[in-house]
């Protein structure tokens, strides 16, 4: 008994002397003995893999919703296309716009009917038409002021009008593009589909682009109930505009998680497609208002000069023609305005 | 001036997370938001390795460019803040940031994301009273004289912050100390007793010894 208590003190004083000894060894700092109990530290392609954004199994992050990965170099292309390309080009877009249609106004002027107006009338948009084109071109125009205030807004209006007032601003900008936008999409369905038998192309549409639409000098090409630069705005809406509505939609709802990237990109082609139609609806404007004798009054009124509807859309007058009502006659209730003459209807 | 700067000695940290709750704490942030998070990569491989991460402050701030208010300002100590009386929570900040440090409190329809919340630096913000500042951005440990708390409750002092320059010297010496090529940085070279993997010491060398 005393024997195997001795061996045991004898074992476990060899044991201790080990391990002092093992840890000594560790305190006199052998690096190669350290190095092998070092952190590794991550390896290039541990960087290569943080710098593509991609996570993997054995990636931990401390933030319960985070699937960031500790370097985002993504947001960094977004930057550069936002504010290198499409902040400037935007702009130059919008400002070529503006000066073109005042060196057209001021060289060429306006375009006038070449015959008289003789008062009598025919009838071009329902109440209905009229109702959704104003709303819609309401929206637009709160939607791209909005959206241009959100882009360019802070170089102008901030040292303007100080912090205050630009808040407010920015603030109004952001909370109307986002609770109006929807609303503009659904509108601009509608009416896409309303007026989509209008716009189907024609071969007569060629011969007008190759006239230039008879926007200079005299003579008229052949058109239809749309001629064909209504037309291209009208393809350009159902293309670019519906662009817009579908992106925005993707930046308007972030309540369903789609990835930053996702959003990032719908950020571009919403930006890219909203400041070209931007631009596209300067010329849609200047057109359907001072730039030609007797366009708005169709879209006030829904009635157009029976002159106008020759010169500017003669193949559709040549269907409409013998339904031409006098003026005076729309005046009276009993005319109802808002009732299209069932034949009316163009094809 | 000083130009304030974190720098994560990712040698040192060990994923205790002690930085995020030191955070949280000083700043009393909203329910949700974190603004400082610990990433792992590599977990429970040999190669692993863990670093705190927030706003980074950085001199070309990526939200600052894209940030559609202009809210966002940098202080003479080269901190980024930002107004939350400005920012419209339209998420740009967000997208644009390499470090994920924009956060919002909500993420609901019609982009309604609440004002933007991220690291401060300890640097509290642009407010009318201290209360309003605390309220709104968290604690001002700079005016007090302090730094960061998440740097100064770091228990392996992995986590630095301060003016870049002292933090890079501090990081610089211990480089030196471990022996590294490049730095904390590269993959520790594990053959042979000779050249530069003899000239390496380990974490615990480090930690024995001031500096």
């Amino acid at each position: 008994m005393s024997l195997f208590r001795h061996v045991c003190i004898v074992l476990l004083m060899t044991l201790l002397t080990l391990g002092v000894g093992s840890q000594a060894v560790a305190q006199s700092a052998d690096p190669g003995r350290e190095i092998s109990t070092s952190v590794g530290a991550a390896d290039a392609d541990t960087w290569r893999q943080v710098r593509s954004g991609e996570v993997d199994a054995n990636y931990r992050d401390s933030r319960h919703d985070s699937n960031y990965n500790l370097i985002n170099a993504a947001g960094q292309t977004w930057r550069e296309i936002r504010n290198h390309w499409v902040t400037p080009f935007g702009l130059i877009a919008i400002g070529a716009m503006i000066v073109m249609i005042a060196l057209f106004y001021v060289i060429f002027g306006r375009k006038n009917l070449d015959e008289r107006p003789t008062g009598r009338k025919l009838f071009r948009w329902s109440a209905l038409e009229r109702t959704l084109h104003w709303s819609v071109a309401s929206l637009f125009i709160i939607l791209a002021l909005s959206g241009l205030n959100i882009l360019y807004g802070k170089y102008v209006f901030r040292s303007l009008f100080g912090d205050a007032v630009w808040g407010a601003m920015i603030s109004a900008s952001k909370v109307s593009h986002n609770y109006l936008g929807p609303l503009f999409g659904i509108l601009l369905l509608i009416i896409l589909a309303k007026f989509f038998k209008h716009n189907l192309p024609k071969k007569h549409d060629l011969a007008w682009f190759k006239k230039g639409g008879g926007l200079v000098g005299k003579g008229h090409p052949d058109a239809g109930f749309a001629n064909a630069g209504e037309k291209v705005w009208y393809w350009l809406l159902a293309t670019a505009g519906v662009a817009v509505i579908i992106s925005g939609l993707v930046l308007n709802f972030p309540n369903f998680d789609q990835s930053r990237d996702t959003m990032m990109w719908a950020n571009v082609i919403h930006a890219v497609a909203a400041l070209g139609l931007t631009a596209v609806a300067l010329g849609h404007i200047y057109i359907g208002t001072i730039g030609t004798e007797g366009s708005l009054e169709g879209m006030k009124t829904g009635y157009v000069d029976e002159v106008w509807a020759k010169e500017h859309h003669n193949l559709w007058y040549e269907e409409v023609k013998d339904q031409a009502v006098d003026a005076e006659q729309l005046d009276t209730p009993a005319a109802g305005e808002d009732e299209r003459p069932a034949p009316s209807q163009p094809g | 001036m000083a130009q304030m700067k974190f720098m994560c000695d990712a040698e040192r940290c060990i994923d205790c997370n002690g930085c995020v709750t030191a955070c949280k704490n000083a700043n009393d942030v909203e329910w949700g938001i974190q603004r400082r998070r610990v990433v792992t990569l590599n977990d429970g491989e040999p190669t692993e390795v863990s670093i705190s991460v927030a706003c980074m402050h950085c001199d070309d701030a990526p939200c600052m460019a894209v940030c559609p208010t202009d809210c966002f300002y940098k202080t003479d100590d080269g901190i980024v803040l930002h107004d939350k009386d400005l920012c419209i929570g339209c998420g740009y900040c967000l997208y644009a940031c390499p470090f994920g440090a924009p956060q919002f409190p909500k993420q609901n329809a019609f982009g309604e994301r609440g004002k933007m919340d991220k690291c401060t630096f300890c640097a509290g913000g642009p407010a009318d009273s201290k209360e309003e500042e605390y309220e709104k951005y968290g604690a001002n440990r700079i005016a007090e004289g302090k730094l960061p708390l998440c740097a100064e409750m770091c228990s392996t002092k992995a986590l630095l912050a301060g003016d870049a320059q002292t933090v890079a010297d501090i990081f610089r010496q211990r480089v030196v100390q471990r022996g590294h090529e490049d730095g904390a940085w590269s993959e520790v070279n594990r053959q042979g007793p000779d050249t530069a993997a003899a000239r390496m010491d380990n974490l615990a060398y480090d930690a024995t010894r001031q500096g």
